[in-house]
């Protein structure tokens, strides 16, 4: 069934009220929903924080299309990109369920369960034939699961073709995380490792790189098949670029860029237990703690020198720190291991 | 982008860091790896050795030492000086001759290669035809005489090595004097010795390797005499009178031949075989040398009766009714005999004999009664018993110095009293700037002390541990040589002695405190003892104690060795350090952390287990703490074990192997037995490098779990006295780091000095830090208020050190394999970091701080830390900042046991094994660097060229001077461990696959 009806633009309120108003006009008081809409790209994405409830009103066009699911029997797959070339898929998967059948897919938690688990980033500053992917690594449950070698790769130089030693990704363990997003795969030749290159190094210094940067790796591979490559031509894409799993969707991907110095700074906090208490994150040594300035001189520069990218500004730092309570699981105090059971402290 | 910003580009530093920092390696200690010629020069008293890689090391006085190396790293055969000049020839395994030369070069000699040679034959002939067998430099300086295998002798002029063809004895002139009857073709076949004449240099003998010897008189081109042997000759001996000669066979014989101008074709005048009736081995080399008294010295290698002694390494030294055959531990490579140089003098009246063997330089005294060993002040064997650990203290006070040097004095009385025999050239190099202890710790359960102050690694002191423990063989047991029998007199000379009684008495962890003299050592088997310098004998109960560090962790298994069995009732130790504490860990796993503090009189020790502390005044266990995580019981149950004992057996295996094949390698010509052994390692090489060839090399990228094994492996230990629990109170605690990259303290309370009996040692946990990359954590440091790290215990109290600045906030570092960061205290939290890993991709291996003086001023010093990565480079990092300095390449990162090995100074010097039995010596410093410099004195000038060194211990040392003489000595390193490293690709497979097993 369907409602129309009007909210202000301007002042759109909270998610809580809209998700109120929505039960309200539909007359469903106590039973959960899944709200989705249509951006501009026809993409249905979720509504169900204040944000992307705003984004979504900000972007209406004039008309929000909101699609609404009963939790239960919801599509989850249906939310994602390129839905507006199957939209007509999505529209008759969300109106008939029996559709299933067809091609069942798995169940996977609620939208806002979601945690990154790998995106392509910089794909504006890259050239078109290197992709750069960052892996995401929580906790143990799932093995980043791949294994490189050494081999050799051409390099145009002022010399004409010459053969140098390179690093290839030599095999993907079935079911772990470098297989899983599709990003990576056998062959593909690695150039950097969190912003350092490679070249000149030995397969046991790159394994060493990646090891040490396990738990937020990005590589920047040539992939062996160039065929899958990013075309750069919509700049205007915003969130919902080209990139198959992004899941930040508020960010540029400039931004995101910037986001990895901010993230890599927070997702690496030692633990420290006090006189046998409760195990806490260590924080940074800041005089103040609202302050950005207040990482020293010392470590912005080094920092910078680290990831190769100007020190940040006050701006994206902020940004950074937002995401940070993304990258982060609920505490849950049945867990027996240490590092598991911070509680979070951000700047 | 990057490139602009990277930091450290401000000129001043620039300029600082150029005063600061400079890497030099500077000088080898030890004995060198694979010795296979021996050389020495009378008029020089220099002697030379020349090695399996192509090296070539002159020794003479103390401190007085030259190195150079064959570009080709190959095989030295032999080494002549030549007569009278300061120049010597040498063959390598690949028929090239080589001249070098001892050169002045800003006011020190050097040694430098001047020219090479490789003898051609005529077009078509056979390589036998020029293949070099034996050389002779002729008195004369322009000529040397080369035998060879066809049995031709060229000549050849020096230096340019210009072949004199129409001097060369060919076997067709020889044979146009010899009676047919007797001599054929065959009989010049192989020229085995050439000796110039003692008093007439127009005559040379030939032996030929069918026993055929001609005396050939050079000015006529004629033989002159012949001497038919009956046996295959082995070498040849003038007399020093020239009336008579020597000659040493196959069989085990030696023949003495007359030679006069009425007989032609004598008869010998005696034939021996001393070690006979049954059959014996050849003698290889002959020495005989006449004395006032009339009676000669004969002294010869081999001989021995072939099938009780065939495998023995001896050489015999008869005079009237005494003989003794020296009995040596591993192969004899050459030896010669020290004797009067002058040539007017009447009689040889030998001195010394000097042997090389392959593991050890043994000299013994031939003047004194019972021939008693020579200490030598250098070339020690490192690897008696493998060296398992080593620890360098520098800048001993001069009360323990004397100590610990009376207590070794008393242990080397069966020593020879007689000056070192060979004491060429002059050591100018300046006194050590500070007295330097380095102790190694060895697989069979000692310490050995070494002055590391100068250019001579010289045995102080030997401690051992084994009196302590019950052990299956019995020290006294060891001692009874005379239980071999009396014929032949064989008596062991030498100190190698690899074979381990029991692998768990090995030394794993060494801590000397320099002020209070307190030594704590710990091995293999958990045991941790407790030392006291103490300058008597004395016999006495050693108190025992043992540390469960398991506590209350239920059903665990230790499937590895037995804690060793404690001897009862009080054990009599000799002078020096004399344990007084054992404390054994249980389960008895490898102790792999140690700390002492003398002030508090505590020690601390860690196993994989956990950790320690044990109070060694009131000989109380304060605490354990037990390091296993929850998750990592079933895998140390279980598996683990397994894992450890396959990488261990592997190692083991290896290290085997090595051994094996250092053994094995003979010369060639030597034992059949031998070259089997030799081709069964080269297949086993061939067939281990296929199999790594064919493995696709890959490495896994995996991230470290909670769950690896090995986490609770306790790496660092550190005691400090600082704000641990709030700002306003400092106290004594101890620090832990484990290999899961988690960080324990503990705050102790010590009771004051006064009540120390009285009231216990408590302490209590305060913090523990988990780093999340969770890498092994390898240092600890505090830092104070001044950013400087703590001094050491008792260093204030001898004024030795500023007091720690206690106002300001201290800061603690930890040092993971793949991180550097700084945290604030009390209050934990993190300040700086350097992330050495995910930038560089290379690993911690050794950390420490180390002070650095300004070579310009004398009045600016700073303390940095210096790193060493799994790379093998070193890098220096500053403090408190820890910013990159500089990064220099200093191991082959495939020389596992070299890295493995190393250990810095406080004033950024360091020291890696580059083979079992030599340490590299290297320098960070501009300020302090111990290199050789010494001159040898040119002939021109050499009426007392005797002038040496007396002090046998004050050896070289030098403050930076600018010139091209250092950039040579580093690049000869450099070359030196090129050449090793041939050897050692087996090892390098091995340890990478152990590596890669991650």
């Amino acid at each position: 069934e369907f409602r129309r009806f009007s909210l202000e633009r301007s002042k759109p309120g909270k998610f809580e009220e809209f998700y109120g108003l929505l039960q309200h006009v539909h007359k469903i008081p106590n039973v959960d929903v899944l709200v989705g809409y249509t951006d501009i790209h026809g993409d249905l994405l979720p509504i169900n924080n204040d944000d992307n409830y705003h984004k979504a009103v900000s972007t209406a066009n004039p008309l929000l299309r909101i699609f609404i699911q009963r939790k239960e029997d919801a599509d989850y797959s249906a939310f994602g990109t390129d839905t507006m070339t199957r939209k007509k898929n999505v529209l008759s998967n969300v109106l008939r369920p029996d559709n299933h059948k067809k091609k069942p897919h798995i169940v996977i938690s609620m939208p806002q369960d979601f945690r990154p688990v790998s995106s392509i980033i910089d794909v504006d500053i890259l050239p078109e034939t290197h992709r750069r992917v960052r892996l995401y690594k929580y906790g143990t449950d799932k093995p980043l699961g791949f294994y490189i070698r050494d081999g050799s790769s051409v390099r145009v130089t002022p010399h004409g073709l010459e053969k140098v030693p390179g690093i290839f990704i030599s095999r993907l363990v079935p079911g772990g995380l470098a297989q899983s997003t599709g990003l990576l795969a056998v062959n593909d030749e690695v150039l950097e490792v969190n912003g350092i290159e490679v070249s000149g190094k030995s397969l046991d210094q790159v394994t060493d790189m990646m090891i040490a940067n396990s738990r937020n790796l990005i590589i920047t591979v040539r992939p062996a098949n160039q065929r899958n490559n990013v075309v750069r031509n919509s700049r205007t894409s915003g969130s919902s670029g080209q990139s198959t799993e992004s899941s930040l969707p508020s960010s540029t991907p400039n931004m995101l860029g910037s986001l990895l110095q901010g993230e890599e700074e927070s997702d690496e906090e030692d633990i420290i237990i006090e006189d046998s208490g409760e195990p806490q994150q260590i924080p940074k040594a800041a005089p103040t703690s609202e302050s950005i300035e207040s990482l020293s001189q010392i470590e912005l520069l080094h920092e910078s020198a680290q990831n190769g990218f100007l020190p940040s500004s006050e701006m994206n730092l902020n940004h950074s720190t937002g995401s940070i309570s993304m990258e982060y699981e609920v505490p849950d105090p049945g867990r027996k291991s240490l590092e598991e059971d911070g509680t979070i402290i951000t700047l | 982008m990057r490139r602009f910003l990277r930091p450290g580009h401000d000129p001043v530093r620039e300029r600082l860091k150029r005063d600061l920092f400079q890497f030099n390696k500077t000088v080898e200690h030890g004995f060198p790896h694979q010795p296979s010629a021996l050389g020495y020069s009378p008029f020089l008293r220099l002697m030379a050795i020349g090695t399996r890689s192509g090296a070539i090391k002159l020794y003479g006085a103390p401190g007085v030492e030259f190195m150079g190396l064959h570009e080709e790293n190959n095989t030295v055969m032999q080494i002549h000086f030549l007569p009278d000049q300061c120049q010597l020839v040498t063959l390598l395994d690949d028929n090239s001759l080589h001249l070098w030369s001892l050169k002045q070069h800003g006011g020190a000699s050097e040694l430098r290669e001047e020219h090479r040679f490789t003898l051609k034959g005529p077009p078509g002939s056979p390589p036998s035809a020029t293949q070099v067998t034996a050389v002779l430099p002729h008195s004369s300086r322009e000529v040397l005489y080369l035998g060879t295998e066809s049995g031709n002798i060229f000549v050849v002029e020096l230096p340019s090595f210009r072949v004199l063809e129409d001097r060369t004895i060919s076997p067709e002139a020889v044979l146009q004097r010899i009676p047919e009857d007797n001599c054929n073709r065959r009989s010049c076949e192989l020229v085995e010795a050439l000796r110039e004449h003692p008093k007439n240099p127009d005559q040379i003998l030939i032996g030929y390797s069918r026993g055929l010897i001609v005396l050939w008189d050079l000015q006529n081109n004629k033989a002159t005499h012949h001497f038919l042997g009956s046996q295959q000759l082995e070498n040849l001996y003038w007399q020093r009178d020239g009336s008579k000669f020597i000659s040493c066979h196959y069989d085990g014989s030696y023949s003495q031949w007359p030679v006069s101008s009425d007989n032609r074709q004598p008869e010998p005048l005696e034939n021996t075989v001393p070690y006979g009736p049954f059959p014996c081995k050849a003698i290889s080399k002959i020495y005989w040398q006449t004395t006032k008294n009339g009676l000669p010295y004969i002294i010869f290698q081999g001989g021995m009766p072939r099938a009780s002694y065939g495998d023995r390494h001896s050489i015999s030294v008869i005079h009237g009714s005494q003989q003794t055959a020296f009995d040596f531990t591993s192969r004899v490579i050459d030896f010669f005999i020290i004797f009067s140089s002058d040539p007017a003098a009447e009689f040889d009246d030998p001195s010394a004999l000097v042997v090389l063997a392959e593991e050890e330089l043994v000299v013994i005294d031939l003047k004194s009664a019972g021939w008693p060993a020579v200490h030598p002040p250098y070339l020690a064997s490192l690897h008696c018993s493998a060296i398992t650990c080593s620890h360098h203290v520098s800048n001993i006070p001069l009360k323990l110095w004397e100590r610990i040097i009376s207590a070794g004095s008393k242990q080397n009385i069966h020593y020879s009293s007689m000056p070192w025999p060979i004491d060429g050239g002059t050591n100018i190099a300046p006194d050590p700037p500070q007295r330097d202890l380095l102790l190694t710790g060895h697989e069979d359960g000692t310490v050995r002390f070494w002055d590391a102050s100068g250019v001579c690694l010289h045995l102080l002191y030997k401690l051992s541990t084994v009196r302590v423990f019950l052990t299956d063989a019995d020290p006294n047991d060891n001692m009874n040589t005379l239980g071999e029998d009396e014929w032949p007199p064989l008596r062991k000379v030498g100190t190698f002695d690899p074979y381990s009684d029991d692998p768990r008495l090995g030394i794993q962890k060494i801590y000397l405190c320099k002020y209070s003299g307190y030594l704590a050592v710990a091995g293999t088997a958990g045991q941790v003892l407790v030392m006291e310098l103490n300058d008597e004998d004395a016999e006495h109960v050693v108190d025992h104690a043992e540390a469960d560090l398991l506590q209350d962790q239920e059903g665990y298994r230790w499937k590895g060795h037995e804690k060793l069995k404690t001897r009862e009732g009080p054990v009599r130790f000799e002078a020096g350090f004399q344990p007084f504490v054992l404390v054994q860990c249980q389960p008895p796993a490898v102790v792999t952390s140690l700390a002492l503090h003398s002030e508090w009189k505590l020690v601390a020790f860690g196993t994989s287990h956990g950790f320690g502390l044990f109070d060694h005044q009131q000989k109380r266990l304060v605490f354990v703490k037990c390091t296993l995580h929850p998750s990592d019981q079933l895998a140390l149950e279980g598996p683990l074990s397994r894992v450890k004992s396959l990488k261990k057996s592997l190692r083991q295996s290896f290290r085997r192997i090595r051994r094996s094949r250092v053994s094995s390698r003979k010369r060639r010509g030597g034992g059949g037995n031998a070259s089997e052994v030799q081709e069964a390692n080269a297949k086993f090489d061939q067939d281990a490098l296929q199999e790594m060839e064919l493995a696709p090399v890959q490495r896994k990228i995996e991230a470290r779990s909670a769950e690896d094994s090995f986490t609770g492996f306790v790496r660092t230990l550190y005691f400090a006295d600082t704000f641990l629990r709030d700002s306003s109170r400092h106290c004594p605690s101890l620090w832990a780091g484990t290999n899961g990259g988690t960080v324990y303290a503990f705050c102790l309370r010590v009771p004051p000095a006064e009540r120390r009996m009285d009231e216990p040692v408590r302490a209590e946990q305060a913090k523990e830090i988990q780093l999340m990359h969770r890498a092994p954590v390898v240092g600890i440091l505090v830092l104070d208020g001044r950013s400087t790290p703590l001094p050491e215990p008792l260093e204030v109290a001898h004024d030795l050190s500023k007091s720690p600045d206690m106002q300001g906030s201290h800061q603690l570092l930890v040092v993971s394999e793949e991180q550097f960061k700084v945290f604030t205290l009390p209050k934990v939290s993190s300040k700086l970091k350097l992330k050495l890993t995910a930038l560089e991709g290379c690993r911690v291996r050794k950390v420490t701080v180390a002070n650095f003086g300004s070579c310009k001023t004398d009045d600016y010093s700073e303390n940095d830390l210096a790193v060493l990565t799994n790379l093998g480079d070193i890098q220096i990092i500053s403090l408190p900042f820890l910013k990159l300095q500089i990064r220099y390449p200093c191991i082959r990162k495939e020389d596992v046991s070299g890295i493995a090995s190393c250990v810095f100074t406080k004033y950024g010097q360091g020291f890696y094994l580059i083979s079992p039995s030599e340490f590299e010596r290297f320098s960070l410093s501009t300020k302090w660097l111990v290199e050789p410099r010494c001159i040898v004195d040119m002939p021109e000038v050499t009426s007392n060229n005797h002038v040496h060194n007396k002090s046998g211990t004050e050896n070289a040392a030098r403050k930076s001077s600018p010139g091209d003489y250092g950039e040579d000595e580093r690049k000869s390193g450099r070359l030196m461990e090129h050449a090793l490293l041939n050897d050692e690709k087996v090892l390098k497979e091995i340890q990478s696959t152990l590596e890669g097993g991650r």
